[in-house]
């Protein structure tokens, strides 16, 4: 039931993204964001379905649940698609009342859409190959520089890390809950929304109780363990970063400078 | 009428890198009346297989069925169906929710949808067969209690939906040794005086080899043993191999016996144990 949600669930496996370091994939994250709003024009476009695509192919994770991903957000993307048709001057193709579709609201909202969908795909395939508490490392090296500027990164990834890890045991939990209260006759699908919105109480307020108790007790565990925060920590796992992470890096940095040059119409030779 | 698994398996997270099957070819029948006993190592998919006996979770092959009702089915049939098999989780307290221990047992009568002065007996009975005082436990919060006192609650609040057949996953888990015996005697006064049937799930044999009149043992999602618990006991490498252990007085009668001393090798109790042995030494010292 609610344990089957793909978004932001690590996707075991040993490929070359996989095996790439965690800050690597982040920085080339944020680079390829900025590779998509950088993309103008046909081949820009293309340039960029070419990368994301061979980016899905190393990763190893199954097409059909990088596309999963997506469904969270169609509606969001039905929303962009729509205000982009109806809000552009041009060529009118359909007049709905006050409203009107033109051929450059079509194509700018169909770019939008695709903007949207390459953002959603890399950022999944970022959780799908990186286990969180690899990804949180990285964002804790790559926060370190900041610390003399009084940014506790050590303590923001350990509140990332100890959130992501609990977001399976409370969804495990509401399961449990849920399926209790089903037990005792509740009905979480039925009635208006005033109804339904009380008939959450049975399974909100023993889900509050319980989280509170797993943040008591973990807090105490983690004191028992001497924890006292960053200062002088060691790490088992160090982040080291390879060849791949060279060559991986240097691909996005690639496509950031090629899509630019492509905007701005520099000469490419 | 009896509840019917045939041929019941269950897979979870199909299609994903965790799918795992959980339940293989499961077939079970329990009948009205039946004190059964389920036990297995975690993870033996004895939770799920329960799950499967009031609807919570739909077979991915196979039926299963309550007096003669196909609980997948959809309709008002296979919802009172449903309703027949009451259910008691794991750590059942962490159900609790409202605001009196009254209210949280009437949470199912009133779901139900009975008269006030109905629920309230229902309450009232509830409590009682747990052994809670009506009058000074009814007007308290649930969560100012013992461990033990809102685990009873939580199972009134089972009970009180008067349920055919009663399904209790770990209920003494974490439970101090008195609590626990408490909780059991409870279920078994309930048995007794109700007729209730009772289907109890454990990972110690120990305590349910002597309140159940039927086992059944789960190992890796099959049923691997089902019989009366000495003709269970009867299977070491069975067991072994499902991960249970068998309880310590019939480990102690089985190498009595594998010693040479005439002992019977499937006493439940204590008190049974001891007087085989003492007929045995008596038996051997006359020759």
């Amino acid at each position: 039931m609610l344990t089957d949600i793909t978004l932001g669930q690590y996707f075991p496996g040993s490929s070359f993204l996989h095996r790439l370091d965690p800050r690597t994939k982040l920085v080339g994250t944020v680079l390829f964001v900025v590779a998509i709003f950088l993309a103008e024009g046909y081949a820009a476009y293309g340039l960029v379905t070419a990368f994301a695509a061979l980016t899905v192919l190393l990763s190893g994770v199954p097409v059909l649940m990088v596309a999963r991903s997506i469904r969270p957000l169609w509606l969001i993307i039905l929303i962009t698609v729509l205000i982009h048709l109806f809000s552009n001057p041009g060529t009118v193709i359909y007049k709905l009342g006050p409203l009107t579709a033109t051929l450059e609201g079509a194509r700018q909202g169909a770019l939008m859409a695709a903007r949207l969908v390459f953002l959603i795909v890399m950022s999944s395939l970022l959780t799908f190959t990186t286990s969180p508490i690899v990804l949180t490392d990285g964002i804790e090296r790559l926060l370190n520089p900041f610390r003399r500027l009084g940014l506790p990164a050590h303590e923001l990834a350990m509140m990332m890390t100890i959130a992501l890890r609990f977001i399976p045991t409370l969804l495990e939990e509401t399961d449990r809950i849920m399926k209790a209260q089903m037990a005792r006759g509740a009905d979480f699908a039925r009635g208006n929304i005033v109804k339904r919105a009380k008939n959450m109480v049975p399974l909100l307020v023993p889900l509050f109780i319980s989280a509170f108790r797993r943040a008591d007790e973990l807090a105490v565990a983690m004191e028992a363990r001497c924890y006292r925060g960053g200062e002088n920590r060691t790490r088992m796992k160090e982040l080291r970063l390879a060849a791949r992470d060279g060559v991986a890096f240097a691909a996005v940095i690639a496509l950031v400078a090629l899509l630019g040059a492509l905007r701005w119409n520099v000469p490419l030779s | 009428m009896p509840i019917v698994l045939k041929d019941v398996s269950y897979v979870y997270m199909p299609g994903t890198p965790y799918e795992r099957t959980a339940l293989k070819d499961i077939c079970l029948t329990v009948a009205e009346g039946e004190f059964i006993g389920v036990i297995g190592h975690t993870g033996s998919g004895k939770s799920t297989l329960v799950q499967h006996m009031n609807g919570l979770l739909k077979p991915t092959r196979g039926v299963v069925e309550v007096d003669g009702v196909n609980l997948a089915a959809k309709g008002d049939a296979a919802r009172l169906a449903r309703r027949k098999v009451g259910m008691v989780f794991q750590y059942p307290e962490h159900q609790l929710f409202e605001e009196t221990v009254f209210d949280d047992v009437a949470f199912g009568p009133r779901n139900l949808g009975l008269p006030a002065d109905e629920v309230e007996e229902r309450v009232r009975l509830a409590l009682d067969f747990v052994g809670l005082d009506f009058s000074a436990f009814a007007k308290r919060s649930p969560f100012r209690l013992s461990g033990g006192q809102m685990r009873r609650v939580a199972i009134a609040g089972v009970v009180a939906l008067n349920p055919d057949y009663l399904i209790l996953d770990e209920p003494s888990a974490g439970l101090d040794p008195r609590g626990r015996d408490e909780i059991f005697s409870e279920v078994v006064r309930l048995h007794e005086t109700t007729g209730v049937t009772v289907v109890l799930i454990s990972h110690n044999m120990e305590e349910v080899a002597r309140l159940v009149k039927r086992l059944v043992v789960m190992h890796d999602g099959a049923i691997s043993l089902d019989g009366p618990p000495r003709e269970i006991f009867r299977h070491g490498a069975e067991l072994k191999a499902a991960g249970v252990d068998v309880p310590g007085v019939t480990a102690l009668m089985e190498r009595l016996a594998r010693r040479g001393l005439d002992v019977d090798a499937a006493a439940l109790t204590v008190d049974e144990a001891a007087a085989s042995i003492a007929a045995a030494v008596r038996r051997r010292k006359s020759c």
